[in-house]
């Protein structure tokens, strides 16, 4: 297993060099000057040229590309042109904020996907079958911006329970997560129960049966866990959608996350941080694949032959 | 259960023909000019003359309900229709050809993937700048490659089927080959990619027109409409309620659409980029 996960990783260093890659020619896609865009035009020449000269755009693109990666490799993404601070010291403020939030609206879509799906699956045709794929269905239907305001009018607006944003306390963090949640649990849900189903039709389901275990026991001892890998596979390619979920729903709910700044950082053409901004969250979004990998492999031992 | 799966698809065709005629006859249906302001109206809660109420700028909502549905219907069909030609031209050639450039073509489409669309979307128009057109620039960039994978494991799939090696026996060019017996064959996966393709896209617009990166004022847009809406959502709420009510009409049609085709073709779940 463990030769496994460090292959696994290992694979993941080509993935993020060319995602570093595409984040470094991202500033090149400015149409027009990048300097000038910056600082506008009405900047005088001198300010331009040191501009220029610190973000090493005076220098042979291939030179730049070097310079870029050598500096990611020690840690140093530049210096924020607003602030002035360290891209990496902006990073770090912001990266617990957001992961609080991805792994707390991750939480909140395996607490109401994996139940859920299990109960449809379970009592196919009935009525929690029925309302588990109108949740599905509406759940996957119904943006994180509209959710968000919706969830912010009733709870924190109409009930007065929770705080409209910012964060702080667990009551700050209850909106955005279920704001960011709500849609990979309406995926998570359709998958568990599709996954559990076919399952069910399973000659080691029989044979419990047979042999007289309880429905619930087969249900949650055997049909879960092995329908589980593809539910897992699914989890890793829908948190990427969670990441850059984070930057609508911090922009809602003013949670000082990653999203957060990648919004400011755009707002302000403050380029060096939304590279970094959208490195962390891309690398974020490699390992977590690297993640469900070794869990699937964890999970079910014929797939560590072959590897992830 | 085959009529049940006929009536999703029915009642996805519906709601999307209904936007389609509300797109189409905007300037025939909206009971206002979506740019009109009436400043001392400004906030007015809806109200029988103006059904839902009106904006910041005292602009009917109901009109730029109607109006923004033209927005995300445009960016839906362009950015389908240019990933599709495209994804499904570099998939074909990739599934076809295979050795080094599958390899070559694979990799360029992996190296996308290692970013979440949205993230990368949004990271182009903020580089780009903000207007509807990088809006489509940028969700094409990022959604043609679904359409590549799906092309080309498809294609690979088929090319090892006895018509494939009969047609080459008979001395058939790859090319003839290519578009004359298997891309008609990939109709039915590729529709229902697109129809998934489409509801992505639509909510992508939105997202990238709330975060205030994609259509610009005053073009009516239902994400521009929720960004204008959220300073407000403490007092007035219905400017927030309505357009976030039609984007979740229209992705619901589509999903309809797309679950419905789907089991009818019974192809396999589609590569859902966006969310």
């Amino acid at each position: 297993m463990l030769r496994l996960a460090l292959r696994r990783l290992l694979l993941t260093v080509p993935t993020v060099l060319a995602a570093a890659t595409l984040v470094f020619l991202l500033i090149h896609l400015v149409p027009g000057d990048p300097v000038e865009i910056m600082l506008g035009e009405s900047a005088r020449a001198v300010d331009k040229e040191v501009l220029r000269h610190s973000l090493g755009l005076d220098r042979p693109l291939a030179r730049q590309y070097g310079a870029f990666l050598g500096g990611l490799a020690v840690g140093d993404a530049g210096r924020s042109l607003v602030t002035g601070e360290p891209v990496a010291t902006l990073l770090t403020q912001r990266i617990p904020a957001t992961a609080e939030l991805t792994l707390s609206a991750l939480a909140v879509a395996l607490v109401v996907a994996l139940p859920l799906g299990l109960l449809a699956a379970a009592r196919p045709g009935t009525w929690v079958d029925r309302g588990s794929v109108g949740f599905a269905l509406l759940g996957v239907s119904i943006p994180s911006f509209w959710l968000g305001p919706l969830l912010i009018i009733l709870f924190a607006i109409e009930l007065g329970w929770l705080p409209v944003s910012g964060r702080g306390t667990p009551s700050h963090l209850v909106l955005p997560a279920l704001t960011l949640g709500l849609g990979m649990a309406a995926i998570l849900t359709r998958m568990t129960r599709a996954s559990v189903l076919e399952c069910m039709g399973d000659d080691y389901i029989r044979t419990a049966r047979a042999k007289g275990v309880s429905r619930w026991h087969i249900l949650g001892r055997h049909a879960l866990v092995n329908a589980l890998p593809p539910v897992v596979t699914i989890i890793g390619l829908q948190f990427g959608a969670l990441l850059a979920g984070t930057v609508i729903t911090e922009t809602i709910f003013a949670w000082p996350g990653l999203g957060r700044l990648t919004i400011d950082a755009i707002n302000q053409r403050d380029y060096p941080v939304l590279q970094g901004c959208i490195l962390v969250i891309a690398v974020g979004f490699v390992l977590a694949s690297a993640c469900t990998d070794l869990v699937n492999a964890w999970l079910d031992p014929r797939t560590r032959r072959t590897g992830p | 259960m085959r009529l049940g799966r006929s009536k999703r698809v029915e009642l996805g065709f519906a709601l999307l023909a209904c936007l389609t005629v509300l797109a189409a006859g905007a300037a025939w249906l909206a009971p206002y000019d979506p740019t009109r302001q009436e400043l001392a109206a400004a906030l007015s809660a809806p109200a029988p003359n103006h059904p839902m109420g009106q904006d910041t700028l005292g602009r009917d909502i109901l009109s730029r309900v109607i109006y923004g549905t033209r927005v995300s219907l445009a960016v839906g069909l362009t950015t389908v229709i240019i990933s599709l030609a495209i994804g499904g031209t570099v998939g074909a050639v990739a599934g076809y050809a295979g050795g080094w450039v599958d390899d070559l073509l694979m990799r360029a489409v992996d190296a996308l993937l290692a970013f979440p669309g949205l993230l990368l979307a949004i990271a182009l128009t903020g580089v780009l700048g903000p207007s509807l057109h990088n809006v489509i620039l940028a969700l094409c960039l990022i959604g043609w490659t679904g359409y590549a994978r799906l092309t080309r494991g498809e294609v690979r799939r088929l090319r090892e089927r006895e018509f494939v090696e009969a047609a080459q026996a008979l001395g058939a060019p790859g090319r003839r080959i290519l578009l004359h017996h298997l891309v008609p064959l990939l109709g039915a996966p590729l529709l229902v990619q697109a129809t998934f393709g489409m509801a992505g896209a639509i909510v992508a617009e939105a997202s990238l027109s709330f975060l205030g990166l994609g259509t610009q004022p005053p073009t009516p847009s239902w994400g521009a409409m929720l960004n204008d809406g959220r300073p407000f959502v403490l007092i007035a709420p219905h400017l927030t309620i309505f357009p976030g009510l039609a984007i979740m009409v229209t992705i619901l049609g589509l999903n309809f659409l797309g679950d419905g085709l789907r089991d009818r073709f019974d192809v396999r779940p589609p590569i859902d980029l966006w969310r």
